[in-house]
């Protein structure tokens, strides 16, 4: 054992604060799994959030109305329902109805994980908030900005790639960040399904140390870690962006 | 410059444009000649503003027809960039793009639309830069500039397209009075360098000075026109006596 492990067999013995993830390294290897698996879904998923939200932001400003139609049905569906029910809807019913691919071993297996389907539905959730909250940016860029564009024989395209999309990411940082904050928050109902994740695993610990108290608080310290980790960068990067002489 | 067997560039033919029940051009029929200088003068809502935005194809227009340097500016197939390659346009409120910088604004186009070789640009640019005497601003973002130099910004980004028609829409109006005099010295330029011009303006002095020719147009119609002189010195039409009675 080392002094960080010593001291805390020394305060589960003279306290009877069992924090065990620090001084087992089994039980710690477990928690750091259920770590990575965290940080892999918060990492991935805020990622292609992003992409759902910037690629639904622009397929709204469609002149094809159907295409808007079918990315407002998805916002409104994604929106408006727990996302613990859908990640349920996506696990138990979609998950029963896919078909079955074959794997190495000739065993029939399902084509998606749970972490596959944690992954979709936590990235579809929070894609759906990121939509609206591209769009508000997308909105506030000013007309006449556009219109410049145009006469300079900027395609719609082009204006939204070089100047309509770098305007609106900078007015919609605050509350882009606000919703990621809020994806990886959400990531621990992955728990639900199954996922090996920081929550899934303290609860793991907890079943056989019964010491619920002390993993309840190192679960949400990581969390505070994580959360606080990505607002700094996220202001990090929203200050890098800041453009001289206008206040977004 | 005043020369009538100079090529039109510019030719409208009885052009109408409502917006809902309000018809705001009601026929209205201009030809302009390669290197001269027209001015347009009117009340607000007299429609000036609206024309300009006809002539590059930012308002579809509902009857007549415009031609641009051989291009039919009402055809359903227009080339949008083949149009305004060739007629750059000054807006008002400047619209520059306010995350790139003043040397950026002037190369962004030629680079993004055309395709143009950056090194190359970038030497255009700064050329521009420095005959609208702001070449020690090339590094400053718009929200550091002053109206002023924000507007002689815009002039050199329009110009680095290498249009053969400019526009400038009101682009005076929003400023200072001291600043005004920065602005019409680079337009003033402009003019003398034989670059094709259409203003719309309120400022008399300036559009007696430069143009070649001034129209006067109220309610949407031209109502009359000629070369300054006489349209300031002796008008005909009382819409025009009353007008100029109230401004001058």
């Amino acid at each position: 054992m080392n002094v960080f492990q010593e001291f805390f067999y020394w305060l589960y013995d003279a306290y009877g604060l069992n924090f065990i993830v620090f001084y087992d390294s089994w039980e710690f290897n477990r928690y750091l799994v259920g770590l990575t698996n965290t940080l892999y879904l918060c990492v991935i998923c805020v990622v292609l959030s992003v992409v759902v939200g910037i690629a639904g932001a622009w397929l709204q400003t469609s002149r094809f109305a159907p295409l808007r139609w079918v990315v407002y049905c998805y916002i409104q569906f994604f929106r408006n329902t727990p996302p613990l029910a859908q990640m349920y809807f996506f696990y138990f019913g979609l998950g029963s109805v896919m078909p079955r691919i074959t794997n190495d071993m000739g065993l029939q297996e399902p084509m998606f994980g749970n972490f596959e389907w944690a992954i979709i539905a936590l990235t579809l959730f929070a894609g759906a908030f990121n939509v609206e909250i591209f769009r508000s940016g997308i909105e506030a860029v000013p007309k006449t900005t556009v219109e410049a564009a145009s006469a300079l024989g900027y395609s719609r395209w082009k204006a939204y790639v070089h100047i309509i999309f770098p305007l609106a990411l900078r007015i919609c940082m605050p509350g882009l960040t606000n919703n990621l904050v809020n994806l990886l928050k959400t990531t621990s109902i992955a728990y639900a399904i199954g996922v090996a994740e920081v929550l899934y695993v303290a609860n793991q610990i907890w079943a056989v140390e019964f010491n619920v108290p002390e993993m309840m608080n190192l679960v949400l310290v990581t969390y505070l870690v994580i959360v606080s980790s990505f607002v700094w960068m996220m202001s990090r990067i929203t200050k890098r962006m800041r453009i001289p002489g206008y206040n977004w | 410059m005043n020369s009538s067997d100079e090529k039109i560039q510019v030719s409208l033919r009885d052009v109408r444009k409502s917006f809902g029940a309000l018809e705001v051009i009601k026929g209205v029929s201009m030809d302009v000649r390669k290197g001269e200088v027209v001015c347009i003068i009117g009340p607000s809502g007299s429609g000036k503003s609206t024309l300009l935005r006809c002539i590059n194809a930012l308002v579809p227009i509902d009857q007549g027809s415009i031609d641009v340097c051989g291009i039919q500016v009402n055809d359903p197939d227009l080339d949008e960039l083949e149009l305004r390659r060739r007629i750059g346009m000054v807006f008002q409120s400047y619209n520059l793009f306010p995350h790139r910088t003043a040397l950026q604004n002037v190369m962004m186009a030629p680079i993004h639309v055309l395709k143009q070789d950056k090194a190359e640009v970038e030497q255009r640019a700064r050329a521009l830069l420095e005959k609208v005497r702001l070449s020690e601003k090339a590094d400053a973002f718009p929200g550091e500039l002053s109206g002023g130099q924000q507007q002689r910004v815009a002039i050199a980004r329009s110009l680095a397209m290498r249009p053969e028609v400019m526009m400038f829409d009101e682009v005076t109006a929003a400023l200072d009075p001291e600043t005004v005099n920065e602005v019409l010295f680079a337009i003033r330029e402009l003019a003398e360098d034989g670059m094709t011009c259409v203003l719309v303006t309120h400022e008399m002095a300036f559009a007696r000075e430069i143009a070649d020719r001034v129209y006067f147009t109220d309610r949407g119609v031209i109502v009359e026109y000629g070369p300054p002189a006489e349209l300031f010195g002796n008008p005909q039409d009382p819409r025009t006596q009353d007008f100029l009675g109230q401004i001058l």
